[in-house]
């Protein structure tokens, strides 16, 4: 227990900054500053306050800390706040990208600017609820209404398509959610409760409900995540939606399905998760092998980094379902780093976008010429992306694949493939958008970064290369918990009569 | 027993009915004698006279059975009172500015609205058929008035007309199976009716020489066969599908205030009603009742969700809305237990909301030639309007039941109910029906905020504000506090069973 109630603090702050701009009034270009720079600032001390989280945090304690606990719905669900190592890094993660979400759309976003931070500030206490919450209801609630702002981002700041991709987003995700609603209701009468902790430590659902709700979860994940074939909403979205929007979208709403997957799927429901875990390979490698295939072939440069990331996160998939720590640590890693990266990719993308207002690839060529400051900082994106070694993106590569070999070969044959397809469409795209003659004459009067932009992706470029040849800072915190959670998952498969697998996984880290 | 008879009833439970009826009657004289001038007053006057009544509920009310053990004033009754009542006042002070835009300034049309909302509390308060019929016709014959109220227009009268025919006729049957329930029980009073069927059963137990517990509790044929029309008389008064058919009809052909008080108060007091029936009544033949319940809930929200898609008059669309929340309250009634009935409170609380709201904001939606009910008038109404633009999308996210809003709390203990009596598949397909039905909630909001402006609307009106306000922070703000709903509800619930 705390006494200043962090958790409660880092995830409301950001509605304290949407009270100070419902004060502002007029549309006049100082109103619209004042409201940037309360965005800005409100962000901004929601990441500082966040990182009091991680000072706080104890890395050997498995459980969950800064725990807070209130009566809300009288029995049926409390307030219950707290993070551990799986969850923790992910609040910093949110709080990290959205200042530079704000100053990213500082310029880019002229029109009707009270109500795109309101829709940020907002999105942002909800992101950050997600992962700090301990009651099933509760997580639900911050999930799902986080449909809400980004819904009305896509929609009304998008591109040309934005009702279509809106739509299709609200959709898909609504229809997948509201199936894990349904077994988050049925988990209530089973075990009597929707805490978290209680229904991790104690509940064990006979193995025939289990299936049942593992696949309902599944639906919400797989949708979220994006798994192929759920994955078609993922392109539209990102293309439509404004340079933030792909950000928060590919950063941090993705990562829910990952989460939502080490959180729930994999100790609720370990016997359904390891009779299920054939499927998600076949899944997983799909995605990898397919998905980077259709980004070889893509136009629009924000729809091939969308393709990238299908793929990217069919590696964490893999890693997780490999039920071994080193599988599982691998997954958050990765997570964790292609938030950074593919928000970096997306950011990249938007410098570009403000400039040109377009986003095919045939309309670029030759940046190099007259932008060599973000010739390199897209450089180290893209390698990083591709996962070159000394890149954060890397290490998570490399730790998926470590684990699902130990489970089967032949699954991480086939996601290697996948990595040599993405360095193949990675360098395609930055060869045709970076390098070459510049010929075309639009191109020539276009301006290096600017302080702004830099000031962006300046944090990120460290991050992403420090987390590459220093991982431990990441894997120090998750690992106690991951571990403890691979115990509870191997003696729940003995007792539900699956020692062989299980004793197979112990041996093998 | 004559002396029994004769003696006064106990008046103290029915206070508020009482003062209801004294007061419209009185002002009817008022009416009467002052001709159109005294329309303010009168106004003024029901609403106070509502108020009153919904305090009087409030801070004394006075628990107990009277009439003969005909009327029940209990916690149930006293929570739905409370709905339909605010439901009502609201509506009425919703008319105002249309009354006084649109010519349809009647001092009828407010003491009528106080007559059915005295109906509707004889209905929630009834323990036996004969009150219950009682209730429902005096409801019924000042809602026909009500929905002609216009009558210089064709389609005005022609809704009246609707309403009328196919409403008597759903009278009828509900007067039919009441008919059948006392022939084959000898009873018209709930205790009387529910004891009976107990016996019915022990007896057919002892007569098979099966022991209590594995007898199939099933009624008698006679008995089912009144519960089916009972059933289709009330699902017609809930608009229940296949008894919905003169919904849309009417919530576009009535005048707007009309519609908004049809659409909240009368729909509250039906499903009361049914559930007191079907519990306190023949809460012993659960089975018999339940597969019905469970098909018109699965048709309502089918229905509510897919023929809603197509409509472009936002008054239908609520027509179509508020057909498929019906689905969702019958589902809580399917489940037939205490957490069921407490989550169909809660949901119609949701309800009465969320309609209240939207009603409030179409009632606004006013230009300078006249009112407009198109769903594509509202086009850009976030550039043109903010508050109302936003006030309205919170509400539609509500219908669409997405969390934090008071509408997804509604859903949720429904169907966690449903969950609990093992009805799996009517969970999912109602959850999957609510997926459906987002889409035309997502319409709404997407005309408002990613369409061009086409023109804008006259500014609200100050009840409007007040309702649409009111009524978007119980939606909007229900999560932060629900403690009070929530206990009133299990406390309500709890006096059932």
């Amino acid at each position: 227990m705390n006494d200043w109630s962090i958790l409660s603090i880092t995830t409301f702050l950001p509605l304290v900054g949407v009270f100070f701009i419902l004060l502002v009034r007029g549309d006049d270009p100082d109103a619209k500053t004042n409201i940037r720079r309360v965005a800005l600032i409100t962000t901004s001390f929601t990441f500082i306050v966040s990182l009091f989280i991680w000072g706080g945090f104890t890395n050997e304690n498995p459980g969950f800390q800064m725990v807070e606990k209130y009566n809300w719905f009288g029995e049926t669900f409390t307030y219950h706040m707290g993070v551990d190592g799986i969850s923790m890094l992910f609040v910093i993660l949110t709080t990290f990208l959205m200042p530079l979400c704000i100053l990213a759309s500082w310029e880019s976003i002229q029109d009707r600017v009270k109500e795109y931070m309101i829709a940020f500030l907002v999105l942002e206490t909800l992101m950050i609820g997600v992962f700090c919450s301990l009651d099933l209801v509760l997580f639900y609630v911050f999930f799902e209404a986080g449909l809400i702002p980004m819904f009305l981002i896509i929609g009304v700041w998008g591109g040309p398509r934005r009702v279509y991709a809106s739509y299709k987003f609200f959709l898909y995700t609504l229809l997948g959610s509201v199936l894990m609603l349904a077994a988050i209701m049925a988990m209530y009468w089973q075990a009597g409760t929707l805490d978290i902790p209680t229904l991790l430590n104690e509940s064990e659902f006979p193995a025939a409900m289990q299936t049942w709700l593992w696949l309902a979860f599944f639906a919400s994940f797989a949708v979220k995540m994006p798994m192929w074939p759920v994955h078609t909403w993922l392109p539209d979205a990102h293309v439509e939606a404004p340079t933030a929007g792909s950000v928060v979208l590919a950063a941090i709403l993705l990562k829910m399905g990952g989460y939502g997957f080490i959180r729930f799927s994999l100790p609720m429901f370990p016997i359904a998760s390891d009779m299920f875990a054939p499927f998600i390979f076949t899944l997983s490698v799909v995605a990898i092998i397919y998905t980077s295939l259709v980004a070889l072939a893509q136009e629009d440069i924000k729809k091939l980094i969308a393709y990238s990331s299908v793929a990217h996160m069919g590696f964490v998939t893999m890693g997780i379902f490999s039920a071994n720590a080193q599988g599982i640590e691998g997954a958050i890693f990765m997570m964790l780093a292609h938030g950074l990266i593919s928000g970096a990719l997306f950011l990249c993308v938007g410098v570009i976008y403000d400039r040109m207002h377009t986003r095919q690839i045939s309309a670029y060529g030759g940046l190099v010429n007259n932008m060599p400051r973000y010739a390199v900082a897209f450089m180290i994106f893209t390698m990083a992306n591709v996962g070159l070694p000394g890149t954060a993106g890397f290490v998570g590569e490399f730790l998926t694949m470590v684990g699902v070999f130990q489970v089967n070969t032949w699954v991480a044959f086939f996601a290697a493939t996948g990595v040599i397809l993405s360095a193949a469409y990675a360098l395609f795209l930055y060869r045709r958008v970076v390098f070459g003659a510049l010929e075309k004459e639009s191109l020539k009067s276009m301006l290096d970064l600017n302080g702004r932009e830099k000031l962006i992706l300046a944090p990120l470029i460290i991050l992403t290369i420090f987390f590459g040849f220093y991982p431990a800072a990441v894997l120090d915190v998750t690992s106690a918990s991951v571990d403890a959670l691979i115990t509870n998952y191997n003696a729940a498969l003995d007792a539900g009569g699956l020692g062989a697998h299980a004793a197979a996984a112990v041996s093998s880290h | 027993m004559t002396a029994e008879l004769l003696a006064m009833p106990d008046l103290m439970p029915a206070l508020p009915e009482i003062l209801l009826v004294l007061g419209a009657l009185a002002l009817l004289m008022v009416g009467a004698f002052g001709g159109e001038k005294s329309t303010p007053l009168v106004t003024g006057i029901c609403v106070a006279l509502l108020t009153v009544a919904g305090l009087i509920l409030l801070v004394s009310p006075h628990y107990g059975t009277t009439f003969n053990g005909a009327f029940v004033q209990d916690a149930f009754s006293q929570y739905m009172k409370v709905l339909v009542l605010i439901g009502s006042g609201f509506a009425i002070a919703m008319s105002v500015a249309y009354a006084r835009s649109q010519n349809f300034d009647r001092f009828e049309y407010p003491i009528l609205i106080v007559l059915a909302t005295v109906g509707m509390m004889l209905m929630l308060s009834a323990n036996d058929l004969i009150s219950m019929y009682l209730g429902v016709e005096l409801q019924s014959l000042a809602l026909y008035v009500v929905a002609s109220i216009n009558r210089d227009s064709v389609r005005s009268t022609e809704a009246g007309l609707k309403y009328f025919v196919l409403g008597a006729l759903s009278s009828g049957m509900l007067l039919y199976g009441m008919s059948f329930i006392y022939g084959f029980t000898g009873h018209t009073d709930f205790v009387g009716i529910a004891s009976a069927l107990t016996d019915e059963q022990a007896s057919r137990g002892l007569v098979f020489g099966i022991a209590g517990p594995l007898i199939d509790e099933r009624a008698s044929l006679g008995v089912v066969f009144g519960i089916v029309f009972m059933l289709a008389g009330i699902a017609f008064k809930i608009s229940a599908v296949p008894f919905h058919m003169w919904t849309p009809d009417v919530y576009e052909g009535a005048p707007t205030p009309v519609t908004a008080f049809f659409a909240a108060a009368p729909k509250i007091a039906a499903f009361g009603m049914l559930v007191r029936v079907l519990i306190e009544a023949l809460g012993d033949v659960t089975t018999d009742w339940q597969q019905i319940v469970v098909f018109i809930s699965i048709a309502s929200m089918g229905l509510g969700a897919f023929a809603a898609i197509g409509q472009k008059n936002i008054k239908r669309l609520m027509a179509y809305s508020s057909i498929g929340n019906m689905g969702y309250a019958l589902v809580g009634l399917a489940a037939g237990t205490q957490a069921g009935v407490h989550g169909l409170i809660v949901f119609m609380t949701a309800y009465l909301a969320m309609t209240l709201g939207a009603f409030a904001c179409i009632l606004s939606m006013r230009r300078k030639e006249g009112m407009v009910e198109e769903i594509s008038d509202l086009a850009g109404l976030s550039k043109t309007n903010l508050p109302m633009a936003m006030l309205l999308a919170v509400i539609m996210f509500s219908l669409t039941g997405l969390p934090p809003l008071i509408g997804f709390f509604g859903k949720f203990y429904v169907f966690i109910a449903a969950m609990e009596a093992g009805l799996v598949p009517l969970v999912v397909i109602g959850l999957v029906a609510s997926v459906v039905a987002a889409y035309y909630y997502l319409r709404v909001i997407k005309v408002m905020f990613f369409d061009e402006p086409t023109g804008e609307f006259l500014p609200m009106s100050g009840e409007m504000k007040i309702v649409l306000g009111l009524s978007s922070a119980v939606v909007g703000l229900f999560f932060i506090m629900p403690e009070p709903i929530m206990n009133a509800a299990a406390n309500a619930a709890s006096v059932l069973f």
